[in-house]
C-alpha cells in the first residue's frame, strides 16, 4: 500500500486523446518526496533542452505535493510546471485553493499532459473514470464563469475546476490558471494550457487516502494546530501588522496599507509616494474594502482567511486573496480601491497574472508619454486612469493591436517594439517582471535571492527572516529571545549583530558567506513546501511559522512510514534543488542570467556582488557559472545529471574540480 | 417504558463564520477510519459542507438518519437572498442523492457524535474547526428507555432496501455456515 501518496499519476496525450492511469516508482518518492521534486525528475526526464513551451512535447504538469489530502494542516498547493512562454526555462507556479486535495481523493498524484487537443476541450476526472471532454462552448468563457458552467454542466456541485480564460486560450505569456479563490499565475502557464488547446481540468474524487502511522501523525497536526491558534492570538510584536500573522498577508483583513502603497513603487514599479496614506485615504479605503468583502474564505483544511468572497456593487461575486487588492491599482496610479475591485474581477475571468499584468500596462502607458507607442495605437483609449488600464486590458487579452506586443511581457515586448522600447524594461529578472519595489541601499540577502533563485519571484524565495535589520538591539533581543524554528542557534547571533547603520549593516553585512546560510535556509523551506505542497504562509513565508525543520520529518515520517529526519529531508531537497537548477542550466541557463533588476537598488557595488555570487555558488557546489559541479551532483546521487551536462559540454570533465577548488578559496 | 436520563448533545452551527476550509470532513473521515487514523477521505465524513461559493453559501450538514424513500415533495430554502440546494438542509442519507452514504459500498453513514471509550471532550469536528463555526452543548434530559436494538435495526433496514431481504438472508446463512468451521 501506498501512504500519503497514490502511486499513480495519470497520462494524458491531447493529441491522440489517449489516458493511461501509470504506477508511480516508490523509490523516486524516496528520492525526491513528491510535488516539486517529482515534477522536476520527470521534465528532466522527458523535456530535452530543445522544447520550446509551445511545443507538444513540452509537458504541463499538475501536482499534488505529498502531504496533500492528508489531514496536514494547510498541504492544499497544487503545482503546475512546463516550459515558460516568457524565460524559457521552468516555471513552477502554485496555487492552494482545494484542486489537489481533491485530485488526491480521486486517486492520483500528478496529471501529467503532453500534445495538443485540435480543439478546445476539458478533462474531467471522476476517480477511475477520466474523460476529454469538448469545450468548444465554453471559448472565450472567463476562468471563473468557467468553473460555475463545468460544475453545472456535470451537474457536480463538489467538483473542483482549474480554468483559463481568453487570455490563456490566447496564449498571453503572463495567462494564468484560476481555481476556486486562488489562482496558479507565474510563468504563463495559462498560455501553455490554452496552446494544448485544454481549457479546465475537473476533477472529483471519494477515494482514501492513507496513513502509515496515522494515530502519530494526528498527535503531530494537534500540535500545530495549538501553535497555530497560539500563533494567530499572540501576533509578533516586533514588526507591522501585515507582517506580524502567519498564513498569506492578511490583505483582506487588513485595511491599513500602509507600508505597502508607502514602500511598494507605483506606476511601472517607478515611484515610492511617500505620504500617500492619509487620514482621508484610510476612512475611503476602510469604507470600500468593510462593504466589497462579504466573507473571508480559506483554502482546504487551513484555519486562516487569506481570501475573501468580493461583492462589489455592480461587478458579479468573485474571490480575491493577498496582494492582488493592490498591484493595479498601484500601477495606474489609482487611489480609488473601488477601481481594484471592478479590474481585478475583470482580470480574473480573463485569467491574467495580477503582479506581471499591471506592470505591463505601466509599462504601455510611458512608452506611449514617451512617444514611442503613438496615439494611432491608443486609438479608442479613454484618457483617465481608470477606463485607460480597462482599455489596455482588454488590449492584452484579445491580443489586439498593441496589446499582440504587450501579451508576451515588458521583456519581450520591449525587444519587438524597439525604438528605445527596451529602456522601460526595467524591472525583470531572467525576462520576468518583479516585485515592484525600488530601494537605496544594496541588500545582499535580496541580491542572492533575486539574482539566482529558480522561482524567479521573490515572494516565493523569502520569507523567515525580517526583510531588514530591527532598529533597536531591544528589539532584536526579544525577537530572537522565542525562534525555535531556526535551523541553528548561530543565526541568532547574525540577527542580533545586524543593524540599520554602520559597520554591520547592508550591504556588507550580513557578509557573503553568511547571506550563503541564510538564503539558503530560506530556499530550502520553500523547496521543502513545494515538495509537501504545503502553503508558503505557514511555513516558507512567514516570519516564526507553524511548520519548520525541526517539524517536517515528523510529518513526513508519520504520514509515509520513510524514516525522514532532518539530514535525510536537507539532502532530498538539495538533490531537488540542484537537478532543478541543471534542468535550467541546460536549457542554456548561467551566470550571465543572474542578475537583480537593474534599478532595484540605487547603491550597487558590481565587486561585491560578483563575491557575493561566487561565495553562494561555492556555498552551494557549484561552479563559477552557476553549474552543479560532478562532486555535489555525486553527492546527491544525481551522477547521471553530471554526465549528461558533461555530454553537453555544460560542465567539463575535471575542470570543475579546479573551478569548485577555486571558488572555496 | 422507563424514563432515564439522557444526555443531549447538540452541536450549534454558526454557518455565518464558515470558510469553507473543510476541516471537519477531514477528521471525520480519520477519526472513524479502521483502524482509527489510517486514512483520509472527506466523502466518508459525517459532517458535509455544502458550497456555493460565489453565491456566499457555506453550510455545514450533519449526518442523520437512513431513509428507504425519498420525501413525497422537496423543500427549498431561499434566506437573505441566497437560493440553497433542493433538501439542502436536510440531513437523511436518502435515495435521492449520494450525500451520506459511503462512496464504496453506498451504506448509509450517520453522525456518531464521535462516540467512543472513553468518551472525548468534544466531538472531532467541532474540535478541528478553528473558526468556531461548531460549537458543542451538552444537557440532561428524561426519556424513554431504548435498547442497542433499534440501531442494529436501522443499519439492517438499509441493507435490506438495498439488497433485497433474500440476498441478506443468504448472505447470513452463508456466514453462518462459514462460523461453524471455525
Ligand atoms: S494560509 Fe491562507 S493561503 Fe495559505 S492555505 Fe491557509 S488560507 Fe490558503
Ligand atoms: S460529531 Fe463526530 S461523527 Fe459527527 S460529524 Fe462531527 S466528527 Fe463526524
Ligand atoms: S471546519 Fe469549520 S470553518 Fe471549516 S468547513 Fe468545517 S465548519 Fe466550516
Amino acid at each position: 500500500m501506498r501512504y500519503a501518496e497514490t502511486g499513480y499519476n495519470l497520462e494524458i496525450d491531447l493529441t491522440t486523446g489517449s489516458i493511461e492511469r501509470v504506477e508511480t516508482d516508490p523509490k523516486q518518492t524516496e528520492l525526491h518526496l513528491g510535488g516539486l521534486g517529482t515534477s522536476v525528475k520527470i521534465h528532466w526526464d522527458r523535456v530535452g533542452p530543445e522544447v520550446k513551451a509551445f511545443d507538444a512535447e513540452n509537458l504541463l504538469i499538475f501536482s499534488t505535493g505529498l502531504l496533500c489530502g492528508t489531514p496536514a494542516v494547510s498541504a492544499n498547493r497544487t503545482l503546475v510546471s512546463f516550459i515558460s512562454p516568457q524565460t524559457d526555462i521552468l516555471a513552477y507556479p502554485m496555487m492552494g485553493g482545494f484542486w489537489s486535495s481533491e485530485l488526491k481523493y480521486a486517486g492520483y498524484d500528478k496529471v501529467i499532459i503532453r500534445g495538443k487537443s485540435p480543439r478546445l476541450v476539458y478533462l474531467w476526472i471522476h476517480n477511475d473514470e477520466v474523460e476529454i471532454r469538448d469545450a468548444t462552448h465554453l471559448r472565450g468563457q472567463g476562468a471563473i464563469a468557467t468553473q460555475e458552467l463545468i460544475r453545472e454542466e456535470l451537474n457536480e456541485p463538489k467538483a473542483q475546476v482549474a480554468a483559463i480564460g481568453l487570455a490563456g486560450e490566447n496564449r498571453v505569456f503572463v495567462a494564468s490558471i484560476e481555481q476556486a479563490r486562488s489562482s496558479s499565475s507565474r510563468g504563463g502557464g495559462g498560455a501553455v494550457m490554452g496552446d494544448k488547446g485544454l481549457k479546465a481540468i475537473a476533477v472529483r474524487g471519494t477515494k482514501d487516502v492513507n496513513l502509515a502511522r496515522g494515530a502519530e501523525f494526528m498527535l503531530h497536526v494537534q500540535d500545530l494546530k495549538k501553535f497555530i491558534k497560539h500563533r494567530n492570538e499572540n501576533p509578533i510584536q516586533e514588526v507591522m501588522p501585515i507582517l506580524s500573522g502567519i498564513g498569506s498577508p492578511q490583505m483582506m483583513k487588513h485595511i491599513d496599507e500602509k507600508w505597502h502603497t508607502e514602500s511598494f513603487a507605483w506606476g511601472n514599479a517607478r515611484q515610492r509616494r511617500k505620504d500617500f496614506w492619509t487620514e482621508e485615504v484610510e476612512k475611503s479605503w476602510t469604507k470600500s474594502q468593510t462593504s466589497a468583502i462579504k466573507r473571508f474564505i480559506s483554502c482546504f483544511n487551513c484555519p486562516q482567511q487569506c481570501g475573501a468572497l468580493i461583492c462589489h456593487e455592480g461587478v458579479p461575486p468573485y474571490m480575491m486573496k493577498c496582494f492582488s487588492k493592490l498591484t493595479y491599482a498601484m500601477a495606474a496610479y489609482v487611489d480609488d480601491l473601488d477601481f481594484s475591485w471592478k479590474i481585478c474581477k475583470k482580470a480574473f475571468e480573463y485569467g491574467l497574472d495580477s503582479f506581471s499584468t499591471p506592470q505591463i500596462l505601466a509599462f504601455a502607458v510611458e512608452l506611449h508619454e514617451a512617444g514611442i507607442f503613438t496615439d494611432a495605437d491608443f486609438e479608442g483609449c479613454p484618457t483617465d486612469k481608470e477606463g485607460r488600464f480597462f482599455w489596455l486590458l482588454d488590449r492584452v487579452a484579445r491580443r489586439e493591436g498593441i496589446g499582440d506586443y504587450l501579451a508576451d511581457g515588458t521583456y519581450w515586448a520591449a525587444k519587438r517594439i524597439g525604438k528605445g522600447a527596451e529602456a522601460f524594461d526595467h524591472n525583470t529578472t531572467k525576462k520576468h517582471e518583479q516585485m515592484n519595489i525600488k530601494l537605496g541601499m544594496l541588500d545582499p540577502l535580496y541580491f542572492l535571492m533575486f539574482a539566482t533563485n529558480e522561482k524567479i519571484s521573490i515572494t516565493q524565495i523569502e520569507g523567515n527572516w525580517p526583510q531588514a535589520p530591527f532598529v533597536t538591539k531591544e528589539a532584536r533581543e526579544s525577537f530572537v529571545a522565542d525562534w525555535p524554528q531556526l535551523p541553528d542557534e548561530k543565526f541568532k547571533k547574525y540577527f542580533l549583530d545586524w543593524e540599520p547603520r554602520g559597520e554591520f549593516s547592508n550591504p556588507y553585512y550580513p557578509t557573503p558567506e553568511i547571506s550563503s546560510e541564510i538564503v539558503d535556509w530560506m530556499e530550502m523551506l520553500h523547496n521543502i513546501d513545494d515538495a509537501l505542497g504545503l502553503c508558503a504562509g505557514m511555513g516558507s513565508f512567514c516570519f516564526k511559522p507553524p511548520y519548520h525543520i525541526h517539524n517536517y520529518p515528523k510529518f513526513i515520517s508519520s504520514a509515509t512510514g520513510m524514516a525522514v529526519d532532518e539530514e535525510a529531508l536537507k539532502k532530498i531537497v538539495n538533490r531537488n534543488r540542484n537537478l532543478h537548477r541543471a534542468f535550467n542550466n541546460r536549457r542554456g541557463m548561467s551566470r550571465a542570467d543572474e542578475k537583480p533588476p537593474q534599478d532595484h537598488w540605487k547603491h550597487r557595488f558590481p565587486e561585491l556582488e560578483e563575491q557575493l555570487l561566487t561565495t553562494y555558488y561555492a556555498f552551494k557546489g557549484w561552479n563559477y557559472d552557476g553549474i552543479p559541479t560532478r562532486p555535489r551532483l555525486h553527492e546527491l546521487d544525481l551522477d547521471y545529471v553530471a554526465d549528461d551536462l558533461e555530454k553537453r559540454g555544460i560542465l567539463k570533465g575535471g575542470e570543475d574540480k579546479k573551478d569548485d577548488q577555486d571558488n572555496q578559496g | 417504558m422507563a424514563k432515564i436520563k439522557k444526555t443531549i448533545k447538540t452541536i450549534k452551527v454558526d454557518a455565518d463564520k464558515c470558510n469553507g476550509c473543510r476541516a471537519c470532513e477531514v477528521v471525520c473521515s480519520a477519526f472513524h477510519a479502521e483502524p482509527k487514523y489510517s486514512s483520509v477521505n472527506p466523502a466518508r465524513s459525517r459532517i458535509q459542507v455544502v458550497v456555493h461559493r460565489l453565491q456566499d453559501i457555506w453550510l455545514p450538514v450533519f449526518a442523520g438518519e437512513y431513509t428507504p424513500a425519498e420525501c413525497m415533495g422537496r423543500d427549498k430554502y431561499v434566506i437573505d437572498g441566497k437560493e440553497y440546494d433542493e433538501c439542502g438542509f436536510c440531513r437523511a442519507a436518502c435515495p435521492s442523492r449520494t450525500m451520506f452514504k459511503d462512496p464504496d459500498s453506498g451504506l448509509p453513514i450517520k453522525c456518531d457524535m464521535c462516540e467512543s471509550d472513553p468518551p472525548l471532550s468534544e466531538p472531532k469536528c467541532v474540535e478541528a474547526c478553528l473558526n468556531n463555526v461548531l460549537i458543542y452543548q451538552e444537557r440532561v434530559e428524561e426519556v424513554e428507555e431504548q435498547t442497542g436494538q433499534a440501531e442494529l435495526q436501522t443499519g439492517l433496514e438499509a441493507l435490506v432496501d438495498k439488497h433485497g431481504l433474500q440476498k441478506l438472508l443468504d448472505a447470513f446463512a452463508l456466514m453462518a455456515e462459514r462460523s461453524k468451521d471455525f
